[in-house]
C-alpha cells in the first residue's frame, strides 16, 4: 500500500483499490478493518483500517487522546469493539492468541502488587502452560534467559514494586518475550523510562524484528520515529496516513494528525 | 411508653390504611410522629446533600464504616451511664457515644490507609467489621447486666421510631435542622473542594479542615439517624439520594440540593408511611422510598437515563455499522461481521448472500461520493473543519455555497 | 477440658474456624482487586435472600436458605455491575445503593411476613449464634470414633467443612487465572483468558463462602473474616502464595482466640456469662490486623500512594 495521506488525491478510497489493500492485508502481521470504538458520545476510534508488516517496526503516531492505545486494545480485544474484525497473520485474533505477546502500559497495573520479578515474567507462560501444565526445568531457564535480555537477570527475586520506571518497563518487555511470539505489540514502551532502559529495549525490539517478527508500538515521541521505526502509522481518531517512513512520515501528514499544535518549523525538522 | 403512638396508629392502619398514611403524610397523626417526620425529613436533607459531598470525594462507604463503627460507642455510653446509676437510655448520652466511636472509627480507617500499603476500602471493611464485632460484645454485655435494660438498643441497628419518648423525637428534629443550617452555611467552601482541591487549595481554602467538616457532617447524620434509619441503613441515606441526583444535573451547585432535596422527601415520605403502620420499620421504608427514586432516575432520566443511552448507543452502533458495510459495497469487499450484513439486508441495500442491491450501489456511490467531499473538505478547511462524527450527510456539515466549492475541487478528480 | 470442651466447645470452634477460612481465601484476591467491600456488601444481601426463600417455601431448612441467600448474592453483584456500568457511577456509590436497598427490602419483607416466630430474625442474622453449634451426643474425646455420635453433630460442620474444601480447591485449580487477571487484566485479557468470568467466580466464590459461614456466625463474622486476615497477611509477606498461607494462618488463629476469650474471657475477668463469639472473633480479627499494620514486615510499600 502506498503512503495513504490527508492530500485529496491519496486519501481517496477508490473501489476496486481496497481489494488490492486486503490481499495486503492478509500478508500483513497484523490488519485491523474498519474498527470504531465508542465510550458513549463521541467514538475514541472511528473506522480505522490499517495494516502492519512483518520483519518491520511500525509505529502508531498521533496527539495526545487521538485512539492510539485505544486502536491497539481494540485489536487485541481488550476492550469491546463497536464494529470492525482483526486479523493477524491472515487468522482471525481469537485463533492466533498464541502468536501475540503484549506490553501494557505500564500505568496499568499496581506495582503494589504481591510478586517478584520472575513471577511477572513467568506469566508470559500461563497461556502455553493453561491452568494445570507444570513449569519445566527449561521454562525456568527461559524467564532467567529472557531477564538477561533486558539485563535484568540479576533482579529475578526483587519484589517488583521496588524497580524504578524503566526497570519495571524492562519487566514487562521480558515477560513479553517470554510468551514467545511473532507479533509484539506495545503500548508507549518509552514512556518514562530513563535514556539506557530506552537504548535497552530499542535494542531488544531491533533483534526480534531481525529476526523476521513484528514490531507495533504506540509511540508519542515524533523526534525517535525515523530513528527507531520502518513503518508508521498515523492517526486521530480516523486513519490519517500509513506506509514506509519515508513515504508516510511526511509534514502534511503530520499536520493533519496534529493540526496547529506543531510549529512549522519543528514539522519541516521532523518530516525531513 | 404512655407517650408512645404505636397502638394508637395500630387502630387507625386497621380501619383505613390509605387514611392513615395520608394522615402521617399531613403531619396529622399525632405530635410525635409529626416531630419524626419533620425530623427525618431534615435528616434526609442533610444527609441528601452532605452525601452529595461525600460521593463527589469518591469515599461513599467510609460513610459505612463510620456508622457500624456507632455501635460500640452506644453500648459503651450506656454500660457507663448505668454504672453512674442513670438510666441507660438517655438519648443524649447514647448519640455522644455513637459520635465519638464513629470518630474514632475514622481515625482507625484513615491511620491504616496512611501507615500502611493497605487501600481505603479494606481499611473501610475492617474497621467495620470489627468495629461491630466490638459492638455485639458488649450488646452481650449488657444483656448478662440483667434487668432487660438492653431493650431498645437493638433498636439502634434498624431504625425504630415506634415509642418514641417526645423528648427524643425533639432532640432528632432540632439535630436535623441543625445539620441542615451546617451544610447552608458550608455550601460554597465544601462545594469547590468536591469539585476542585487543587483550586480550592490556591484561592486559600485550607481543605483538610473542610473534609474535616464534611466527615463531621457525616457524623452528625450516622448519629442523628441512628433512631430512625438504624446504623446499618445510614450509609444509604448519605449515597442514595447523591447518586440519583447525578442522574438529573451536571452543575455542583445544582446537584447538592438536588440531593438535599430527594433526601428530604424520602424521609418524610418514608417516615409518614412507616407512621401510618405498625409493622413498617422506618429504616427500611425510608431507604427502599430513596432507591425507588433512585431506580426511576437511572431508567428514565433523559440525558443520562439508561434508556436513552441505550437508544442512542444502539442508534450509533447500528449507523457505524451501516457506513462499514456501504463502504465495503463501494470497494467490492465482502461485508466482514454478520452484523452488518444483518442491517444491509433489512435496509434493502444487499442481498442475504452479500451482494448489492440496485440501491445498495446507489447509496454506497453517495457514501463514497460523501467521503470524498469530507477529505477534500479536512484539506480545505484545515483551519477549523466543523464538528463532525464522521455520520452525518455532508450536506448538513457544510453551507451550499461552502458545498459547491468543495465539488468543484472534488470535479476534476472525480472517479470515472 | 475434657467431655464438656469436646461437648460444648469443639464443634463451634471447629465451624468458626472453617468460616474463618473459607472467607480468608477469597478475601486475598478482593483486596488486591481494589474490592474488599463486596465481601461487606454480599453479607448484606444474604438476609434478603433467606427471607424470600422463605416465603416462597415455607420452610426452615438449611438447603432452601442457602441457595435464597445464593441468589441474592448473585443478583447483587449483577445489579451493583449494572448500576455502575449503566448508571456510570462508581463502584463505592454503586455497592452502597444495591446492598442497603436489599437489606431493607429484606428487613422490610421480614417484619410483614409472619416470621418472627421462627428462627429468623435480624438480629440473629448479623450476630450469628456460634455458641449454639454443640455436639449433643459427645461424651468426650471418644466421641471423635463413635459414628454413633457423630449424628448429633450440627449440620453446619460438614457444611461448612464442604464448602472450604471446594474453595480451596478452586483457589489452587485457578490460581494463574486469579494471579494474572488481578495484576494486569489486560495482558489477561489479550492472552484470552476469560478475565469476566475470573471475576464473576471470584465474586460467586466469596458469595459462597459468605453465605454458608452466615448460616453458622452471623454477617459481621462475615465482613471481618473477608478482609482482616487477608489484609493482616498482606502487610507480612511481598509473595502471593505465602500471604494466602498467612491468611489461613490468622483466620484461624482469631477464630480460636476469638471463641476462647468469648468464652473464657468473662469469666477470668470476674463475670459469669459468655459474650458473643462471633463479635469477639471479628474483634481478635481487627486486633490481629492492627498488630500488622503496627509491626509486619511488610506494612509499607515502596509504590507511592497516588
Amino acid at each position: 500500500m502506498s503512503g495513504r495521506t490527508a492530500t485529496p488525491d491519496l486519501a481517496l478510497v477508490q473501489p476496486g483499490g481496497a481489494a488490492a489493500d486486503d490481499a495486503l492485508a492478509r500478508g500483513a502481521a497484523l490488519a485491523v478493518r474498519g474498527l470504531t470504538v465508542s465510550y458513549g458520545a463521541a467514538p475514541a476510534v472511528f473506522s480505522v483500517d490499517a495494516s502492519f508488516p512483518s520483519a518491520a517496526m511500525s509505529a502508531i503516531i498521533g496527539p495526545n487522546g487521538a485512539g492510539k492505545s485505544t486502536l491497539l486494545k481494540a485489536a487485541l480485544g481488550v476492550i469491546p469493539r463497536l464494529s470492525g474484525t482483526v486479523q493477524v497473520a491472515g487468522v482471525p485474533l481469537d485463533r492466533a492468541r498464541d502468536r501475540i505477546a503484549y506490553v501494557p502500559q505500564r500505568a496499568s497495573v499496581d506495582w503494589d502488587f504481591p510478586a517478584t520479578v520472575r513471577d511477572v515474567v513467568q506469566m508470559g507462560f500461563y497461556r502455553r502452560l493453561g491452568l494445570f501444565g507444570r513449569l519445566t526445568g527449561a521454562d525456568r531457564a527461559r524467564t532467567v534467559a529472557c531477564l538477561d535480555r533486558v539485563g535484568m537477570a540479576d533482579f529475578a527475586d526483587r519484589q517488583i514494586g521496588q524497580l524504578s520506571g524503566g526497570q519495571q518497563q524492562r519487566v514487562f518487555l521480558a515477560r513479553a518475550l517470554a510468551q514467545e511470539a511473532e507479533l509484539y505489540l506495545l503500548d508507549e514502551p518509552f514512556a518514562g523510562v530513563d535514556a539506557a532502559t530506552e537504548r535497552a529495549i530499542i535494542d531488544v525490539l531491533r533483534g526480534l524484528r531481525d529476526d523476521g517478527r513484528a514490531v507495533v508500538a504506540v509511540h508519542h515521541d515524533l523526534a525517535t520515529v525515523r530513528d527507531y521505526f520502518d513503518h508508521v502509522f498515523l492517526m486521530n481518531t480516523r486513519a490519517i496516513a500509513e506506509g514506509p517512513v519515508a513515504r508516510a512520515f511526511t509534514a502534511a501528514a503530520l499536520e493533519a494528525a496534529y493540526g496547529g499544535r506543531l510549529g512549522a518549523t519543528h514539522l519541516a525538522g521532523l518530516a525531513g | 411508653m404512655a407517650d408512645g403512638w404505636g397502638p394508637r396508629i395500630l387502630r387507625v392502619w386497621r380501619a383505613d390504611p390509605v387514611g392513615a398514611f395520608w394522615q402521617a403524610l399531613t403531619l396529622g397523626a399525632g405530635y410525635n410522629a409529626a416531630l419524626v417526620t419533620l425530623g427525618a425529613a431534615a435528616l434526609g436533607f442533610a444527609a441528601g446533600s452532605g452525601g452529595s459531598f461525600l460521593v463527589l470525594r469518591g469515599r461513599a462507604l467510609v460513610s459505612d464504616a463510620m456508622a457500624h463503627a456507632t455501635l460500640p460507642g452506644v453500648a459503651l455510653a450506656f454500660m457507663v451511664m448505668v454504672a453512674m446509676g442513670g438510666d441507660g437510655r438517655w438519648l443524649p448520652g447514647l448519640l455522644l457515644g455513637s459520635a465519638l466511636s464513629a470518630l474514632v472509627g475514622l481515625w482507625v480507617v484513615g491511620w491504616i490507609a496512611r501507615a500502611t500499603r493497605l487501600p481505603e476500602d479494606a481499611a473501610i471493611g475492617a474497621v467495620l467489621g470489627s468495629f461491630f464485632g466490638l459492638g455485639v460484645v458488649l450488646l452481650t454485655v449488657i444483656q448478662t447486666m440483667g434487668q432487660g435494660r438492653a431493650a431498645g438498643l437493638e433498636g439502634f441497628l434498624l431504625g425504630s421510631t415506634a415509642g418514641m419518648l417526645r423528648q427524643d423525637a425533639l432532640i432528632i428534629a432540632v439535630g436535623g435542622a441543625l445539620v441542615v443550617a451546617a451544610v447552608w452555611a458550608l455550601r460554597r467552601p465544601m462545594t469547590l473542594v468536591a469539585f476542585d482541591p487543587g483550586f480550592a487549595a490556591a484561592t486559600g481554602w485550607n481543605v483538610g479542615r473542610i473534609d474535616m467538616a464534611v466527615m463531621a457532617i457525616v457524623t452528625a447524620v450516622a448519629v442523628i439517624g441512628l433512631k430512625i434509619v438504624g446504623l446499618v441503613l445510614t450509609v444509604a441515606l448519605l449515597v442514595i439520594p447523591a447518586v440519583t441526583a447525578r442522574f438529573w444535573t451536571d452543575r455542583s451547585g445544582r446537584l447538592v440540593w438536588i440531593a438535599g432535596g430527594l433526601g428530604a422527601l424520602s424521609g418524610y415520605v418514608g417516615a409518614a408511611l412507616s407512621a401510618s403502620a405498625p409493622d413498617l420499620p422506618t429504616g427500611p421504608i425510608i431507604v427502599l422510598v430513596a432507591a425507588g427514586l433512585f431506580t426511576v432516575s437511572l431508567l428514565a432520566a433523559p440525558a443520562r437515563g439508561v434508556l436513552a443511552a441505550a437508544a442512542r448507543h444502539h442508534r450509533y452502533q447500528a449507523q457505524v455499522h451501516r457506513r462499514q458495510g456501504l463502504l465495503a459495497l463501494a470497494r467490492g469487499d465482502a461485508i466482514a461481521e454478520r452484523y452488518t450484513l444483518r442491517l444491509m439486508v433489512r435496509a434493502g441495500f444487499a442481498r442475504p448472500d452479500g451482494v448489492a442491491t440496485e440501491a445498495g450501489r446507489g447509496a454506497a456511490a453517495r457514501l463514497l461520493r460523501d467521503e470524498q467531499r469530507r477529505a477534500v473538505a479536512r484539506d480545505m478547511f484545515r483551519a477549523g473543519p466543523p464538528a463532525d462524527d464522521g455520520l452525518m450527510p455532508v450536506e448538513r456539515l457544510f453551507t451550499p455555497d461552502q458545498l459547491r466549492a468543495i465539488d468543484a475541487r472534488l470535479a476534476p478528480r472525480a472517479v470515472p | 477440658m475434657g467431655a464438656e470442651f469436646v461437648q460444648f466447645s469443639l464443634t463451634p470452634i471447629l465451624i468458626g474456624v472453617l468460616a474463618a477460612i473459607a472467607c480468608a481465601l477469597p478475601g486475598n484476591f478482593l483486596i488486591l482487586r481494589r474490592q474488599a467491600l463486596v465481601g461487606d456488601a454480599i453479607s448484606h444481601v444474604v438476609l434478603p435472600g433467606i427471607v424470600v426463600a422463605f416465603l416462597l417455601t415455607g420452610s426452615v431448612t438449611a438447603w432452601p436458605m442457602l441457595l435464597g441467600a445464593g441468589a441474592a448474592a448473585l443478583v447483587a453483584v449483577v445489579l451493583i455491575e449494572a448500576v455502575q456500568r449503566l448508571g456510570r457511577v462508581e463502584p463505592g456509590a454503586a455497592m452502597g445503593v444495591v446492598f442497603t436497598t436489599l437489606f431493607a427490602a429484606g428487613v422490610l419483607l421480614l417484619e410483614r411476613s409472619d416470621t418472627s416466630s421462627v428462627h429468623l430474625d435480624v438480629e440473629h442474622a448479623l450476630m450469628g449464634s456460634l455458641e449454639s453449634l454443640v455436639w449433643f451426643r459427645a461424651t468426650g474425646w471418644g466421641s471423635l470414633i463413635d459414628p454413633a455420635a457423630w449424628d448429633s453433630l450440627p449440620p453446619e460442620l460438614p457444611r461448612m467443612a464442604l464448602v472450604c474444601a471446594v474453595l480451596a480447591a478452586l483457589t489452587a485449580v485457578f490460581w494463574r487465572w486469579l494471579r494474572i487477571a488481578t495484576f494486569d487484566e489486560g495482558f489477561a485479557r489479550a492472552m484470552g483468558i476469560p478475565v469476566r468470568a475470573v471475576g464473576l467466580g471470584l465474586v460467586g466464590a466469596a458469595a459462597v463462602a459468605a453465605v454458608a459461614a452466615f448460616d453458622a456466625v452471623g454477617s459481621i463474622l462475615v465482613i471481618a473474616m473477608f478482609i482482616c486476615p487477608p489484609a493482616a497477611a498482606r502487610l507480612m509477606t511481598d509473595r502471593l502464595g505465602v500471604q494466602v498461607a498467612w491468611s489461613v494462618g490468622f483466620a484461624v488463629l482469631s477464630a480460636v482466640l476469638g471463641f476462647v476469650l468469648a468464652g473464657y474471657g468473662p469469666l477470668w475477668l470476674g463475670g459469669q456469662d459468655a459474650v458473643s463469639a462471633a463479635g469477639m472473633i471479628a474483634v481478635t480479627g481487627g486486633v490481629i490486623l492492627g498488630l500488622a499494620c503496627r509491626f509486619g514486615p511488610a506494612r509499607v510499600g515502596s509504590v507511592p500512594r497516588p
